[in-house]
């Protein structure tokens, strides 16, 4: 059951992420990405881990994709707007994607393959009062220091966002 | 007797199901009475007795008009719009807690049955994230429709959803911060007596809710989405037939989830003054226990009814708000108003043993 | 300026004091009228079974009259016609012959008269306009809804008041017209 899941889950995730690169319609690449999310969720859930599983819909399916698509049918985005060499531009995402594809490999090729040990597994680990005591205790600076770039992050925003003397319009 | 718990589950997950879709029928037909009764006439009364078989009226109505759809419009986002708000606004309801526990041990099924769909032990974030997702069906159709006024009105719904979730969600963590849970169950348990229900322990953060629980829903004074008088009809304005009514029908079912996560968040759920005084008074078997469950659910539903009501009364009492109101409201008042309410509840948290004990000479 | 009632009132732009910004109150107040109002007794009336009472001096659907003896008042002059804003009312004219006297009161007669209820407006003026006291606008029957076009052209056969009417038309207070019959209701009953 959780491994037909499992596959069901990953199929889906694999065959939405590469229809966000695939489809024309900006609009249409965002949805597929909500699908994803979508998808990720449902692995959190597999992995108990209930949390994290909300939080990602919540943040990134229920906030930050509404932003994206929020501006994407602001922007009414055309396929003529491309302006510049196409060669240069096709060239530089192949090295782009190359470079990428080679970290990745780098990186997971050569790790060492670890199965989970199913006496020692603590299947209460995904819970929220487990993730509290960790995020507080062992991951505290991190997690503050995470905290403090949002604070900047937001203070950036609404500097930016602020009305200048004189100025009348939005 | 794992079986007959998943048939108890599944029967109680159909009722509230069945009894969800129901509601937000007659709510339908309620808000036009209402509107009606406040505005000294008398509403539907042709359709049956005082009117009662209107709702089945419109829903004909709804399902025998022409299904519409745009000759530009993108088909299949069009109409995944309306099913996307239907099946959001259908699936919160399945972890409010309707009630406390059912002892069917003479189906021979061991453990107490809980009246809720699931009990997760994140309840109140599930309930956020299905709201969150909520916008997306108004989002999608509205772009769909390859209509100005549309996609102003789904602009609009997603940024008022976006600004509201905010002061929604830090209000109710002065809650989870009191009690110590993101379970709506265990919320609900934790305000078994009247004078601990959270309004009057957090009047502050369920005024902030109530506001927010308008907006969400994007109910009057917040339905700038579908102002009539700026965007004809926003974001359903090139909606027909049944399409349209999932929308409308959408709008109910949250209400009427909004109303019971309210209710089960602010006004103790289930619980009722009395509760324990009744519970002594009923036979401690199997059937008293039941007779105590059924009971709280009937008064869970008189809140949840007289919440609906309370959204209507609003309604059709204040006016709309002008759109840069709604974003000062929201981001000028009402997060400041709940990052405050939460730092005064952190700080009574930690206080509380010892005020406790500086009062103790008291007791 | 001085005011003509004492109904108006002046805006005031004064800044809100923190309690009025709160709009709570102000909520809560609202919220106590609608819900008065929801107790309140309805207005509704429901209109097959039950009905409004119409004014004396409302202007429903035209009837052209006849008089004690039961021939047709209407003597065809047109001025109806010409006082017609909306160029409703069409009419021929006839010479009474021999025999008919008991029909028509004068020697001319309306042979045709129509009035296209589409176009009419119901102001009145034909009324007001006619020397005879022929044409009437009664004041307890609206003109109906019309399903085809061809109903709307109204012409004596729907017009003429009906012979079994002719006694209680004694009572309708002959020769007055509209304007008086309201300037005589305001006049009894002292009001407005």
């Amino acid at each position: 059951m959780v491994q037909n899941l499992f596959y069901f889950f990953s199929f889906l995730a694999v065959l939405s992420a590469l229809m966000v690169i695939i489809s024309k319609n900006p609009i249409h690449s965002v949805l597929y990405l909500i699908l994803t999310f979508f998808t990720l969720s449902g692995h959190y859930i597999l992995l108990n881990a209930q949390f994290i599983s909300i939080v990602n819909l919540i943040v990134y399916a229920g906030a930050i994709m509404v932003l994206f698509l929020f501006t994407i049918m602001f922007l009414n985005l055309k396929d003529d707007e491309f302006v510049g060499s196409r060669i240069w531009y096709n060239l530089g995402s192949v090295f782009i994607v190359l470079v990428l594809a080679g970290l990745l490999v780098s990186k997971f090729a050569f790790a060492p393959v670890t199965v989970a040990d199913e006496a020692s597994m603590d299947s209460q680990i995904g819970m929220v009062e487990n993730l509290g005591q960790t995020l507080f205790s062992r991951f505290l600076v991190p997690f503050e220091l995470v905290s403090v770039l949002f604070l900047s992050a937001m203070v950036g925003a609404v500097m930016l966002g602020r009305r200048e003397k004189g100025e009348k319009n939005f | 007797m794992e079986l007959y718990f998943f048939l108890a589950k599944a029967i109680i997950i159909l009722v509230i199901f069945g009894i969800t879709l129901l509601i937000a029928t007659y709510s339908t037909y309620a808000e036009r009475k209402v509107a009606a009764f406040i505005q000294d006439r008398i509403g539907p009364n042709r359709a049956g007795p005082w009117g009662l078989l209107q709702p089945i009226a419109d829903a004909g109505k709804m399902f025998f008009k022409e299904d519409f759809i745009p000759a530009k419009a993108s088909k299949w986002l069009f109409i995944a719009g309306p099913s996307l708000a239907m099946i959001t606004a259908c699936l919160t309801s399945c972890v409010v807690p309707f009630g406390s526990t059912l002892d069917l041990r003479f189906l021979g099924i061991e453990n107490l049955v809980p009246i809720q769909g699931i009990d997760v032990n994140i309840g109140i974030l599930y309930v956020f994230g299905l709201v969150s997702l909520g916008v997306y069906g108004v989002m999608i159709g509205g772009w769909a429709s390859n209509n100005k006024f549309s996609l102003l009105g789904a602009m609009r719904a997603a940024s008022q959803n976006i600004s509201y979730e905010l002061a929604m969600s830090l209000s109710i963590i002065a809650i989870i911060m009191m009690t110590g849970s993101l379970s709506i169950n265990q919320i609900v348990d934790d305000q078994d007596a009247f004078w601990k229900w959270n309004v009057f322990r957090q009047p502050v953060g369920f005024i902030i809710f109530i506001v927010c629980a308008f907006a969400e829903c994007n109910r009057t004074p917040f339905d700038l989405p579908e102002c009539e008088t700026e965007l004809i009809g926003g974001y359903h304005t090139e909606y027909s037939s049944m399409k349209l009514g999932f929308y409308l029908f959408a709008e109910y079912i949250n209400m009427f989830v909004s109303s019971a996560v309210i209710s089960a968040l602010y006004f103790g759920g289930y619980h009722f003054p009395g509760e324990s005084l009744l519970a002594g008074m009923l036979p401690a078997d199997a059937l008293g226990h039941n007779l105590l469950t059924m009971i709280g659910v009937g008064v869970f539903f008189g809140k949840i009814l007289f919440f609906i009501f309370f959204f209507m009364w609003v309604r059709w009492t204040i006016a709309r708000f002008r759109y840069d109101q709604l974003m000062n409201l929201g981001w000028k008042s009402l997060i400041p108003l709940s990052i405050l309410n939460i730092l005064v509840t952190g700080a009574v948290v930690l206080a509380w043993p010892k005020i406790e004990s500086a009062f103790a000479f008291l007791n | 300026m001085e005011a003509l009632t004492n109904r108006s009132k002046r805006v005031s732009n004064k800044k809100l004091s923190l309690g009025e910004r709160l709009y709570l109150p102000a909520i809560v107040g609202g919220l106590g009228i609608t819900i008065r109002h929801f107790f309140k007794k309805k207005v509704t009336i429901q209109y097959p079974e039950e009905q409004r009472p119409m004014s004396s001096v409302y202007r429903g659907l035209h009837v052209l009259k006849r008089d004690e003896q039961g021939r047709e008042r209407c003597t065809a002059c047109g001025l109806c016609a010409v006082a017609c804003p909306a160029e409703a009312i069409t009419m021929t004219a006839s010479e009474r012959k021999k025999g008919e006297e008991h029909l028509y009161r004068e020697e001319k007669y309306a042979a045709v008269y129509e009035i296209n209820m589409l176009r009419c407006i119901f102001c009145g003026l034909c009324e007001e306009a006619c020397p005879k006291q022929a044409i009437y606008l009664q004041s307890d029957k609206l003109a109906p809804s019309f399903f085809s076009r061809t109903d709307v052209i109204y012409g004596k056969d729907r017009l003429v008041q009906s012979m079994e009417t002719i006694t209680s038309a004694k009572s309708v207070k002959s020769g007055l017209t509209t304007s008086d019959r309201y300037v005589d209701k305001v006049w009894k009953n002292g009001k407005y």
